[in-house]
């Protein structure tokens, strides 16, 4: 994925260390420094106790370090419990996203019909609206869907985590189709010409021959989607009402309240909230550039 | 990365155009043709259903006064009231228009410059070059929900970071004071925004062909002549892309001021205007919708000039 980011490390290369190269790293240090400073400051106030920043404040050396605010930030927050909405939300709207946009992308970089272009400009340009410009007649039409009582206890799209799921796959459908239709029509056509001759039908050269070949980009856009559905905030908060199936993102708002004094806790309680989103960063950071690079340099 | 790729090709003067590929006519089988309506169909019904349908309602509703709760049949249309309201009386709305603007113009500065500054500076043989990337890249994945509660650590008045930092007397109410809580908040989301303007650009960088840069050299023209006169053009398709995502970002802020004020005291904004009826105290449909349309007006004509850059092929440079 990276490939085009990284130039090939010129290892032989050993250069002179001149001074203009001393500043520009002094300079590359301390911004990154300054990048990190927020964070590194929400984790050194998360690992002090509130007893300790109330004497000193927290502009001072700490007295002990412990992960006590972590554990209460988890229990009182409830976090397992919002954790697990969260992953209620995510894991299928990824899927159906995926799957959904890699099915028009292969449509629209295959086959030629009339509104081959139209479509998929379409899908980029609903992706690229103010959520705001959709929110309200979308709150208004999830309370006017009515579902059956195994499908949403509220028995109507309204404070269910199925209408957050939908809104996830329409919304994001439009930057996923985007990228896949920009990898598939890279890939030779004679490939499905062949599969076509040979008797395959739509779907398997679809299923069987484009799907697998797009893997690093579904790699690359499974990293973004699952870091921007976890992330989300709005859907949730205007379309959920009950607070107990709310995400762990918007669920933050409810602990705020809990915490109101107690900043240590606060600060445990994002980083704990950050944690999955980190993780994914640092293990698959490659494909999170990746995807993103592919989803804009599209000149 | 492949789109990388193309581009210089597309970039040679004189050359074949593009080939266009997978276009060419195919005849269908009828169970085929019927499959392929389905997994073009279903998806842009969903995508139709809940995207575009709900903003047209938006457009529909902001001529109606309405409460949202009861049936449809309390709708009253009223014409243009609520748009002659919202630009003269609604005494929030004007604050917001100003706020949002001020958000963009912010985001176009700061993150914009200090993203290209730390491209062009990285996109070199570097030493712990991946090192320094990740770094910046990293606030990138946090939400702008959680930025606004990790900087509130920041900005508190009591022992917060920047008051202890800047030791001042009278300890600054960064979030509280409506004069600056805004500039307050938006150097957190710039702190957000950089590493992507900076992926934007380290991306568009890469795809300059070097030859223009030597060529350039070859001539005596200086560094920052060469990046000003011949790279930073070329890079125009990202330049577009950056300017699209910056304004799109700055017309949906909203998470982070909501956590940190619910978007009141000098932190209104439009997005905050619309939520407020669905979630806030006023119930308003029509009225909020209005000032959704004009969000939508404005996201539009950007929207359109995304499209065009990028569906557009005789557009790439």
């Amino acid at each position: 994925m990276t490939a085009t980011l990284e130039r090939p490390a010129a290892k032989a290369n050993k250069r002179s260390v001149t001074p203009a190269r001393i500043a520009l790293h002094v300079f590359l240090v301390l911004t990154c420094l300054m990048t990190l400073a927020p964070l590194l400051w929400a984790m050194y106030a998360s690992l002090r106790t509130y007893e300790d920043t109330s004497v000193n404040g927290y502009f001072s050396l700490a007295e002990s370090l412990t992960f006590e605010n972590f554990a209460k930030a988890w229990e009182i927050g409830n976090l397992p419990q919002y954790y697990w909405n969260t992953l209620l939300i995510t894991i299928p709207a990824l899927v159906v996203t995926l799957l959904l946009s890699s099915m028009v992308a292969f449509g629209v970089a295959r086959f030629s019909f009339k509104f081959n272009i139209a479509l998929l400009m379409l899908f980029t340009a609903g992706n690229l609206l103010p959520q705001q410009v959709i929110v309200t007649p979308l709150w208004r039409l999830y309370r006017l869907i009515e579902l059956p009582v195994w499908m949403s206890e509220s028995e109507s799209l309204i404070d269910s985590q199925l209408g957050v799921i939908l809104i996830h796959i329409a919304f994001q459908m439009g930057f996923c189709t985007f990228v896949l239709s920009n990898y598939m029509k890279t890939i030779p056509y004679e490939l499905t010409e062949a599969a076509r001759v040979d008797g395959a039908s739509v779907f398997r050269q679809y299923w069987q021959l484009t799907l697998p070949l797009c893997r690093p980009v579904l790699a690359a856009l499974a990293t973004l989607e699952f870091t921007w559905i976890y992330n989300d905030f709005l859907w949730a908060l205007v379309l959920i009402q009950d607070g107990d199936k709310m995400p762990v993102t918007s669920a933050l708002q409810n602990l705020k309240g809990t915490f109101f004094t107690d900043n240590n806790l606060i600060a445990a309680g994002s980083l704990l909230v950050a944690l999955p989103t980190l993780v994914v960063f640092f293990v698959l950071q490659r494909q999170f550039v990746g995807g993103l690079t592919l989803g804009s340099t599209k000149g | 990365m492949t789109a990388l790729q193309e581009k210089p090709q597309a970039a040679v003067p004189g050359g074949p155009p593009p080939r266009r590929r997978g276009k060419r006519a195919t005849a269908l089988a009828g169970t085929d043709k019927l499959v392929l309506g389905l997994m073009l169909g279903i998806p842009a019904v969903v995508h139709l259903l809940f995207v575009w349908i709900p903003a047209l309602g938006s457009v529909a509703l902001s001529f109606s006064e309405w409460n949202g709760i009861g049936g449809f049949e309390d709708i009253e249309w009223i014409g243009v009231g609520n748009y002659v309201e919202i630009f003269t009386e609604y005494p929030r709305f004007w604050p917001a228009v100003q706020h949002n603007l001020i958000w963009l113009v912010f985001l176009l500065v700061v993150p914009t410059s200090a993203g290209l500054l730390l491209a062009v500076l990285l996109d070199r043989e570097l030493r712990f070059s991946r090192v320094y990337q990740s770094a910046l890249y990293l606030p990138m994945v946090l939400s702008l929900a959680l930025v606004g509660f990790i900087w509130q650590l920041i900005y508190t008045p009591d022992g917060g970071l920047l008051n202890s930092v800047l030791g001042l007397d009278k300890p600054v109410d960064w979030i509280g004071d409506s004069d600056i809580n805004l500039y307050a908040v938006l150097v957190a989301a710039a702190w957000r925004h950089t590493g992507y303007i900076m992926l934007l650009y380290l991306a568009g960088l890469k795809s300059v062909d070097p030859a223009l840069k030597e060529a350039a050299a070859l001539d005596g023209a200086s560094s920052a002549q060469t990046f000003f006169r011949v790279t930073f053009p070329v890079m125009k398709p990202v330049n577009i892309v950056v300017l699209v995502v910056t304004v799109i970002e700055a017309l949906r802020a909203f998470d982070i001021v909501y956590v940190i004020n619910k978007g009141r005291n000098g932190l209104e904004l439009l997005s905050v205007l619309v939520t407020d009826n669905i979630i806030g105290e006023a119930s308003r449909i029509g009225r909020g919708s209005a000032v959704a349309v004009v969000l939508l007006t404005i996201s539009l004509g950007f929207i359109i000039t995304y499209l065009y850059q990028v569906f557009s092929k005789e557009n790439r440079t």
